[in-house]
């Protein structure tokens, strides 16, 4: 909560402002019964027309009065609410973008993304609501009371007794129901998951005829859903109906109070009408609050969740801070020379979970500038993970991992940024244009740089085609572009730049062998002869590096030449002659 | 979507709720008591005020019958409105469970084609949301429709047997108040709108740059991404400003009408009283109505707009309960199947106005293999979908062992084939839950021994809690490759007489899959088995090979009959090969 407070204390002045004005305006409203009492009392008691002419004249001053009051209030807080609520999500969004990979695994995508919006929304609602009405109910339910024990304190004793009556019923019915309500919040996500995940697998349901095991399941989840809030609305129910006597009956006792009161002289029966009314006043504004706690109960969850990934550590990876200004400057000067890109291998480690279980164990390995590496091996034998190390997205858990000498952690992820050039294994475009896309990481590239890029990576002939040229609209995660426009394009975006180190995830999988085959000739020629790293499954696809890297359940298995490793490897034969069977020869 | 006339909704809806007569009956009745008997509070008030005239002259006698007369009204407002509100609560979750139960039955044997043709988040989202929006608005309307009319009604009636005079002032203008509630709102209407466009876009963007993190790192576009999104956010707070504050003025601006209207009532009240008119006790009544008397038609023109919305969930959830289901006439009961499967003069399409399958005749003998081979899109899954009648052909027959399929009950269809799937499908639930899904009877000795024959038991050792770990939709717990492997042993405990693989080794790495080759051998012996596949290594060694080009089948025969021929395949093999 303290965190959102801070927020808000950027509009300290507003955020005083709108409950300062919203008490005005409730102390406007607490007037009302005076008047009115007053006009019986003194206008009518005494047959003086003019004397109520003057006050609903005083009524109608009080009405606009109010009115300007509350819409100033209402200005203010919608000012506060919305423009902190604004702070906060430019301060989450930047916080996403300083997460680690490894934080944000940790984290999820759907979970940041609920964070930033529709918890978000919930805070938002909450100030707004907070500013407006907290205040003003606690303050009308006083005031009332206070008018009451204005006009006459012995009758208005019963104030007392009715407030806090109503103040236990209140508590004890939200202390009830509220839990619950988190409950049925929690049982009602279960519905959800459980129809999302019927959808998905549809076919695999039907082909093993778990329909009707289903519809138990679901009828068995929404049985519980129910049952819950039937339950719980008991309780809710008593609510009104139970305020509703409270009040009334305090009014009868009032009235008789009252009339005693009259009877010995000291109060008028005006008076009696204005205390009953602001009885009447406190009744609606309790029945405010009961719903201002609700809402607000919605709100905390929220809070507590943005609080939560705000106060998260953004990066769990180690950064040598001592050596990183020599550091960046050697690497400065390599990258204008663009001689850089020799990697090397010491050792190195890695367990996702910290533990001695490691995926990637003990590999030492060096890389000349310039050279090209392929690496392969099967379903998670390590090698995504293991590229994932080389530019320090994660932390090598022993050895290390140095660029042109200098250990990565040593390096900033901007410097990291410009030396490598990275193509994904999953091709993922942005909204925006071709070219918005292309110049993400440099976005003062010129256009022959682009076609360029784009020439190597073979997309040049459809981006061409298309409307609009590099200037053509790519939607949401590029869905308009198929599999492989997206892959080429990925690997343009890769090249614009022209990396000292281009890695490659995987990522031909959706190219046709022909054109597959000119990218690598392509890739083969660049002319600023970066180091290549190639990540596949394919035996095709790195049999012509200078090196190729075996790996079998994160360990290296094999280390040389295509012909070496075929000779020597067994995992490498196995792999590649299963893909390429023996007898293939004998065949053609 | 929903073209339906509400009016047509709204006479299914009441059809609906025919079940809940008796409990709509008392909500009503409870509905109507209890607004008799708040209106008859202020008059009581206004009677006793009179009984109170001066300093030694009270009426007291008087006062205590209608303090009493108070009492009883109250404590019998109390139970109607506890009765009232248990009763509606029951009948909202009552509809809510009913409604989300029969849409979610539905769905169990709704045609693939809707399934498949339709966003699975907009049926997720009328099972979930709708259903609550419904009933809520449905209740909420309902009562606050009919309470709010009651009330007008009566308070109309109880201020004309006190003045009719006062009672007209109040009648005509309170109706101003409800238009300048209106031409607020439809000011606002423009400004909500575009904070939720702006909301939308600002959410895209956001799931965008979250999906694509680790891009947006290695790109050093944070800077970039951090001043876009600064932007827009500036845009959506300001639009979110306007949206808020004008809305916010709707309910001060109507109150100030009301308030004018209760000034007004006070000094016509008050002349009137001093003329002798009114009693002091009738206005005390008046001025309680007068400020009441706005509150039902605000609520009321609130619930419009609730029960529209109401109505169009409904619509949106009977859309889905009408839905056609798969047809199922089939009463035959197929067992020991041979596996001989013959497709006769098969036509097919999935869009009538594009020709897919033309009349396609296909004969296997039990226990053949055939591959199914073509570019991706190419319509490879199409005759999968024909045989697990996911689709119904348009034309010809398919036969098993000489009964169409079509004559064969539905189930009994679908649990003589063994599927293995691309998409890797586990339920949420243990690993031994979903292993057991063909075999419920299946034992942790035979679960083990399948998962060791299809090299998952290793994996599965190392997991938290080895075959009891709970998997769920994203916990990220198995690899897809794993994933795949635990599909292929879940058909391993219990392999029906045909199978149908569909890519169902793609995540799985070249090396592992020749480990489990002993595993697909086991699983196909003497099976008539379908297979999708790119691997040519699985593909050369089928009985029969179908190309499919653009959902034809374009080449059928041998792997060497077909080299021979030296078409599609032929091109396709040797692409390969090099």
């Amino acid at each position: 909560m303290n965190f959102i407070i801070n927020y808000v204390k950027k509009y300290k002045f507003r955020a005083i402002l709108a409950p300062l004005f919203k008490m005005l305006e409730a102390i406007f409203e607490l007037l009302v019964p005076l008047v009115m009492a007053a006009i019986i009392n003194k206008g009518i008691g005494n047959s003086d027309t003019h004397y109520i002419l003057r006050m609903s004249g005083v009524l109608l001053f009080l009405a606009v009065v109010g009115l300007v009051f509350s819409i100033t209030a209402q200005y203010f807080s919608a000012y506060v609410a919305v423009y902190s609520a604004a702070e906060i999500r430019r301060d989450l969004f930047e916080k996403i973008l300083s997460l680690s990979q490894g934080m944000k695994e940790k984290v999820g995508e759907d979970v940041l993304t609920t964070r930033i919006t529709s918890d978000i929304n919930q805070i938002q609602n909450g100030i707004n609501m907070v500013l407006r009405l907290f205040l003003r109910s606690p303050f009308i339910v006083a005031g009332a009371t206070i008018m009451a024990f204005i006009v006459d304190v012995k009758s208005s004793l019963i104030f007392l007794a009715v407030v806090a009556l109503l103040s236990i019923i209140v508590f004890l019915i939200m202390k009830y129901t509220l839990p619950r309500y988190k409950q049925i919040a929690a049982k009602l996500e279960k519905v959800l998951k459980t129809t999302s995940e019927n959808l998905e697998g549809v076919r695999v349901l039907r082909a093993f005829s778990q329909t009707d095991a289903e519809r138990n399941r679901f009828g068995q989840i929404t049985s519980d859903l129910t049952t819950m809030q039937i339950s719980t609305g008991k309780i809710a129910a008593l609510l009104n109906p139970v305020t509703y006597v409270v009040v009334n009956l305090g009014t009868v006792g009032l009235i008789y109070l009252a009339a005693r009161r009259v009877d010995a002289g000291f109060i008028l029966r005006g008076d009696v009408v204005a205390i009953v009314n602001y009885m009447g006043q406190i009744l609606i504004e309790l029945i405010k609050l009961a719903n201002l706690i609700v809402l607000l109960i919605k709100v905390f969850p929220s809070a507590d969740r943005v609080k939560e990934l705000m106060d998260m550590k953004s990066d769990e990876r180690e950064h040598i801070l001592d050596g990183q200004e020599a550091g960046n400057n050697e690497v400065s000067k390599a990258l204008e020379s663009k001689k850089s890109g020799r990697i090397s291998l010491k050792n190195v480690s890695f367990s996702y979970n910290g533990t001695e279980d490691y995926d990637i164990e003990n590999i030492s390995l060096e890389i000349p500038a310039g050279s090209t590496i392929g690496i392969i091996g099967g379903t998670g034998s390590g090698k995504s993970t293991l590229l994932k190390l080389l530019n320090h997205t994660y932390d090598a858990t022993r050895g290390s991992v140095e660029i042109d000498g200098i250990n990565v952690k040593a390096l900033s992820d901007k410097k990291l940024a410009r030396l490598f050039g990275i193509v994904p294994q999953k091709a993922s475009l942005f909204s925006g244009t071709i070219r918005t896309n292309l110049t993400m990481a440099e976005n003062k590239v010129k256009n022959e740089d682009i076609k360029t890029a784009l020439n190597i990576s073979q997309a040049i002939d459809f981006v061409e085609a298309k409307d609009g040229g590099l200037d053509a609209i790519v939607t949401g995660r590029g869905n308009n572009f198929s599999g492989g426009q997206k892959q080429r394009l990925t690997i343009a975006r890769a090249l614009v730049n022209k990396p000292s180190i281009l890695m490659m995830d995987d990522s031909t999988s959706a190219l046709d062998l022909s054109t597959e085959a000119k990218l690598k000739k392509e890739l083969a020629h660049l002319s600023w002869k970066p180091t290549i790293v190639i990540v596949s499954q394919r035996a095709s696809s790195v049999k012509d590096a200078d090196q190729i890297l075996v790996l079998d359940d994160g360990k290296c298995v094999g280390l040389g030449s295509h012909d070496k490793l075929l000779e020597s490897c067994e995992t490498y034969q196995e792999i590649y002659y299963c893909q390429y069977p023996r007898e293939e020869a004998t065949l053609e | 979507m929903n073209n339906k006339p509400q009016s047509q909704i709204l006479k299914r809806v009441l059809k609906e709720l025919k079940s809940y007569n008796i409990s709509l009956l008392v909500s009503i009745l409870c509905a109507l008591v209890t607004v008799y008997f708040t209106l008859r509070i202020p008059i009581l008030t206004g009677k006793a005020v009179d009984c109170i005239i001066g300093a030694g002259n009270i009426d007291y006698d008087g006062l205590l019958l209608i303090l009493k007369k108070m009492s009883v009204a109250v404590a019998i407002t109390f139970f109607s409105q506890w009765i009232m509100n248990r009763v509606n609560n029951k009948i909202t979750y009552t509809v809510t469970k009913n409604l989300r139960e029969r849409a979610f039955n539905k769905l169990q044997n709704m045609r693939l084609s809707d399934i498949d043709s339709h966003p699975h988040g907009d049926y997720v989202s009328r099972i979930v949301s709708d259903a609550d929006t419904f009933s809520d608005g449905l209740l909420m309307g309902f009562t606050q429709l009919f309470t709010g009319v009651l009330t007008i009604i009566g308070t109309i009636y109880f201020m004309l047997m006190i003045s009719w005079k006062i009672a007209l002032i109040v009648i005509i203008a309170t109706p101003f108040s409800l238009l300048l509630a209106r031409f607020i709102s439809g000011k606002t209407y423009k400004y909500f709108g575009k904070q939720a466009s702006l909301r939308g876009d600002t959410t895209s963007y956001i799931e965008e740059m979250i999906i694509n993190k680790n891009i947006v790192r290695n790109m050093d576009y944070e800077d970039d991404a951090l001043n876009h999104f600064e932007m827009m956010n500036d845009n959506l707070a300001d639009a979110s400003m306007k949206a808020t504050f004008y809305s916010s003025i709707v309910n001060p601006s109507t109150r100030l009408i009301n308030n004018i209207i209760y000034a007004a009532v006070g000094v016509v009240g008050g002349l009137m009283a001093v003329s002798g008119g009114i009693t002091v006790g009738g206005l005390t009544s008046f001025l309680s109505y007068a400020s009441t008397y706005g509150k039902p038609f605000n609520e009321i023109s609130g619930v419009i707009t609730e029960f529209q919305n109401a109505l169009a969930c409904a619509g949106r959830l009977f859309e889905m309960i009408d839905a056609d289901v798969e047809i199922n006439d089939g009463s035959k009961l197929i067992d020991d199947v041979k596996g001989h499967i013959e497709f006769k003069n098969v036509s097919f399409s999935y869009d009538k106005n594009k020709k897919l399958i033309e009349n396609l005749n296909l004969d296997v003998k039990p226990g053949q293999r055939i591959a199914i081979v073509g570019p991706t899109g190419a319509g490879k899954s199409t005759i999968i979908n024909l045989l697990m009648r996911f689709y119904d052909i348009d034309k010809g027959q398919i036969l098993i062992d000489g009964t169409d399929i079509r004559d064969i009950d539905i189930d009994n269809l679908r649990k003589n084939f063994g599927m293995v799937l691309q998409e890797t499908w586990l339920k949420e639930g243990t690993i031994k839950e979903n292993l057991k899904m063909a075999n419920p009877t299946a034992t942790d000795e035979e679960i083990i021994a399948a998962a060791k024959e299809t090299h998952s038991h290793s994996f599965i050792k190392r997991m938290p809690k080895g075959y009891d770990t709970v998997l769920s939709g994203d916990n990220g717990l198995l690899s897809q490759g794993q994933m795949q492997l635990l599909c292929i042993t879940r058909v391993m405990l219990n392999i029906p007489p045909m199978l149908i693989l569909d890519e169902a080794t793609s995540s799985i790495d070249t090396r592992t899959e020749q480990k489990i080759q002993s595993a697909f051998a086991k699983m196909m012996e003497g099976r008539t088995t379908f297979v999708v596949a790119h691997r040519l290594s699985t593909i050369r060694e089928a009985d029969v090979i179908l190309f499919v080009k653009n959902g034809q089948i374009v080449e059928q025969g041998t792997h060497f009959e077909l080299l021979q021929k030296n078409g599609f395949y032929a091109k396709l093999y040797r692409s390969q090969i090099n």
